[in-house]
């Protein structure tokens, strides 16, 4: 079997981030938005945790690994909370209709 | 570096690569029919998802059997099994694997988990056969069995957590199943945040667990070296309590979640809003036992701590005697099966606490052959009487479902602990290992609370097959026995819970008790489940408890099919206060409602009249500041700068008007400007 290397988790990380990328680009509802951030916050720790695996002997990379998921846990706690409040005022979670903020 | 830390197990074990397979064909079903169904059920048919998903947890029933037969040729110190499939987490001091092991413990589980589940696969197909979303149902089934099987065969207690949320997902997802309807989503909702608290308390054991082994030079998360080094524990001391007591009592308080005792059972009952199999399966068979399951696992922790031992007892207890006195007066067929599922449970932990962890196993396998075999008769009922759930409108089906009325019967004589049913050892060794360990009062309420099992169940049995049909003329003119996939799993669960009970029979009996020995190797640990002299007084409490079970019945018997006794003097009994209390489950609902979630409202307001009062004071007051300068500076500007500024604002004017149709309000549309100017820096980067 072929040996896992540092390359094999990059090519992963940048393939959730393009997943996530697509997601946030393309979805017109708020919660497929939100999702396809914390897509792209995981691959971003995939890479954190990967670098600290292969390329030093402390936990830095660990540790920021678990501050952006504790991040990523209260932006979807504060997120969600948004798009309840705005499903209420507009009755819909289609970004595309709540563009009211435009002049 | 990490490697060494990974072979550093000391316990010989037998390594092999069929277990990882266990939970991975049923994930596999799960996948299938998850992404897939959809298109495989219009282009297919039904059949062929059902098939799926029926395939995989009897497929990992053969391979649970081969794994028992492997470790029945094992030397008994020996029979541990072991599949590390890859390294997980390896982190500073934390090294932890995705490891399946099969020990005499996980292997009545799994065997339990595949067989029985299988069978309520099986019965499925034909109960669930109207629903369009069957695809969608038999995803969750088959995601629930993958974790139900993680949770049982994770050989350390991470991996065990991942299947502990993940069966508090699927029970969730199947509880709302039909979430259209808000009182199945709410339910849904409800028993995943009780499930929460229980995890936290799961959570907080498995770190303070961790940082004590750490204490103690002794680093590690796996169960096999938990049980190593457990003994290094004896002695710490965390904020003046016992180590070993807190982490014990976290540990049940996640129990308590998972398994529906007091305080945290009351997302059990409005579970049975999920489709009956589901109840059968989750809230019966399995889930609802991995709490009994994680102390047998723990039990060298428990051991240690004889003050948790007392708690637990006494909270199984007081589960059992309390979620019985409600079974005895509900009406939904469903419901009465859910309360007696807590006060079984509490029964389990009554032998978990009194260190008899061998026989709370064998009553959590005889329950979830009986249970199952109950439950899935009352789908049958339920599925005759087109989804009417009301005893008091059903009466007299046994002319009509001859085969659901047998197996019902028999699993009932099984939970009354009417010998020689499975039912019978089980529960009867529980109240044994109470007495003879000195919880005599323990003892005396869980006999009471057998009392009213045997009443309750012949109570519904009474209701719903024996007497006259109170169906209306509609309904009964449909009565039919349920086809072939339903009766048959019937018929084979119904015949474990009558000679199951075999495997066990005491010594007292002139047994060997075989099942106490098969989990000895896991339970040694536990000084209890050492051989005890016959002593005559188990065979007084052993007449005593059947002949109470016996009375149970023909209260029973008399209420509800001889009409001699008139259930009314107990109704009006204290005013009718003490029936409307009991038939209202306690208020305990009403009480959580009034004090945990007017609580979290509270607060939540209070925030809120701080946030517009203070916040935003503080912000309209600087407002107010800023603009009364403005209006300083306006007159200064009106008069002075104006004519300057005309001009320039005429040409910023123009620029707005080009540049505001940038401002779309459409995030995608921003976004995609961030991208591009991300893409330009670099590609100017680059260059």
């Amino acid at each position: 079997m072929m040996e896992i290397g540092l390359n094999h988790f990059l090519a992963v990380s940048v393939l959730v981030f393009l997943a996530g990328f697509f997601c946030v680009l393309t979805r017109r509802n708020a919660i497929g938005i939100l999702m396809g951030v914390e897509l792209i916050l995981n691959s971003a720790n995939i890479n954190y945790v990967a670098f600290a695996r292969y390329s030093s002997t402390q936990y830095d990379g660990q540790i920021f690994a678990v501050f952006v998921i504790m991040l990523a846990a209260a932006e979807a706690a504060i997120g969600l909370a948004i798009v309840l409040g705005i499903y209420q005022t507009f009755h819909t979670i289609d970004v595309d209709a709540t563009d009211s903020l435009r002049l | 570096m990490q490697e060494s830390a990974h072979m550093a197990h000391e316990v010989a074990v037998q390594s092999v690569s069929y277990l990882r397979w266990i939970p991975l064909l049923p994930l596999l079903g799960a996948a299938i029919n998850g992404v897939g169904g959809a298109w495989i059920q219009k282009k297919f048919g039904k059949t062929v998802v059902g098939s799926i998903a029926c395939a995989m947890p009897l497929l990992g029933f053969v391979l649970s059997l081969r794994a028992f037969f492997q470790l029945l040729g094992l030397d008994p110190a020996q029979r541990i099994l072991l599949d590390t499939v890859f390294p997980w987490i390896y982190v500073g001091n934390l090294a932890v694997d995705v490891a399946f092991q099969v020990d005499p413990l996980s292997s009545v589980m799994i065997l339990i988990i595949t067989g029985v589940g299988g069978l309520i696969h099986v019965y499925s197909t034909a109960y669930m056969h109207d629903e369009p979303a069957y695809w969608r149902y038999f995803a969750y089934l088959n995601l629930f069995t993958f974790a139900m099987l993680t949770l049982v065969l994770g050989d350390n207690l991470l991996l065990m957590f991942v299947g502990w949320e993940g069966v508090g997902l699927c029970s969730y997802a199947l509880i709302g199943f039909w979430y259209s309807e808000w009182a199945n989503a709410s339910a849904g909702s409800k028993a995943f945040i009780v499930n929460r608290v229980g995890d936290f308390g799961f959570m907080c054991a498995t770190f303070l667990l961790f940082w004590s082994l750490a204490d103690a030079g002794h680093p590690t998360l796996v169960f096999r070296e938990i049980t190593q080094f457990a003994p290094l524990l004896e002695n710490q001391v965390f904020w003046g309590v016992g180590t070993v007591t807190l982490i014990t009592l976290l540990m049940f308080v996640g129990a308590t979640g998972k398994s529906a005792q007091i305080p945290l059972y009351v997302w059990l009952p409005d579970a049975m809003a999920g489709p009956t199999p589901v109840s059968a399966l989750i809230h019966a068979a399995t889930m609802v036992t991995a709490g009994v399951y994680m102390i047998a696992r723990l039990n060298i922790l428990f051991d240690m701590a004889p003050t948790t031992g007392t708690v637990i007892a006494t909270v199984g207890a007081a589960t059992a005697f309390f979620a019985a006195t409600i079974g005895t007066t509900q009406f939904d067929i469903k419901k009465v099966l859910a309360y007696s599922t807590v006060s079984q449970l509490g029964f389990m932990f009554i032998a978990m606490g009194v260190g008899a962890y061998a026989t709370g196993v064998f009553h959590l396998m005889t329950h979830a052959f009986f249970k199952a075999c109950l439950f899935l008769g009352s789908g049958s009922v339920i599925h005759a009487m087109h989804h009417e759930q009301d005893m008091r409108k059903m009466g007299g089906l046994k002319k009509w479902m001859p085969y659901t009325y047998a197996t019902y019967l028999l699993s009932t004589l099984a939970i009354a602990g009417i010998p020689p049913f499975s039912g019978f050892f089980s529960k009867d060794e529980i109240l044994w290992k109470a007495f003879s360990g000195g919880h005599q009062v323990v003892w005396f309420v869980a006999v009471c609370a057998a009392a009213m099992t045997a009443f309750y169940m012949f109570r519904s049995v009474y209701m719903t097959f024996e007497g006259e049909s109170r169906a209306d003329e509609h309904t009964r003119h449909h009565l039919h026995e349920s086809p072939m996939a339903m009766v048959v799993p019937l018929v084979i669960l119904a015949a474990l819970a009558t000679f199951s009970g075999f495997l066990n029979v005491p010594h007292a009996l002139f047994g060997a008790a075989r099942f106490d020995a098969w989990l000895a190797p896991v339970l040694q640990h536990g000084g209890h489940a050492a051989h005890h002299d016959v002593e005559v007084i188990e065979y007084i409490l052993m007449i005593f408890s059947v002949a109470v079970a016996a009375g149970g019945i023909w209260v029973a018997r008399a209420m509800y099919q001889t009409k001699t006794l008139k259930p009314d003097w107990l109704v009006d009994a204290f005013g009718g206060k003490l029936y409307r209390t009991v038939y209202n489950k306690y208020y305990v609902d009403e009480a959580y409602d009034a004090t945990v979630i007017r609580g979290t409202m509270g607060l939540a307001s209070i925030s809120s009249w701080f946030d517009s009062w203070i916040v935003d004071g503080i912000v309209n007051g600087s407002a107010w500041v800023v603009r009364m300068i403005s209006q300083a500076h306006g007159l200064i500007d009106h008069y002075i700068v104006d004519g300057a500024v005309n001009g320039v604002a005429t040409i910023t004017s123009f620029v707005g008007g080009r540049v505001r149709r940038l401002q779309t309000g459409n995030i995608n549309a921003y976004l995609f400007v961030v991208v591009l100017a991300v893409v330009g820096v670099m590609m100017a980067r680059i260059w």
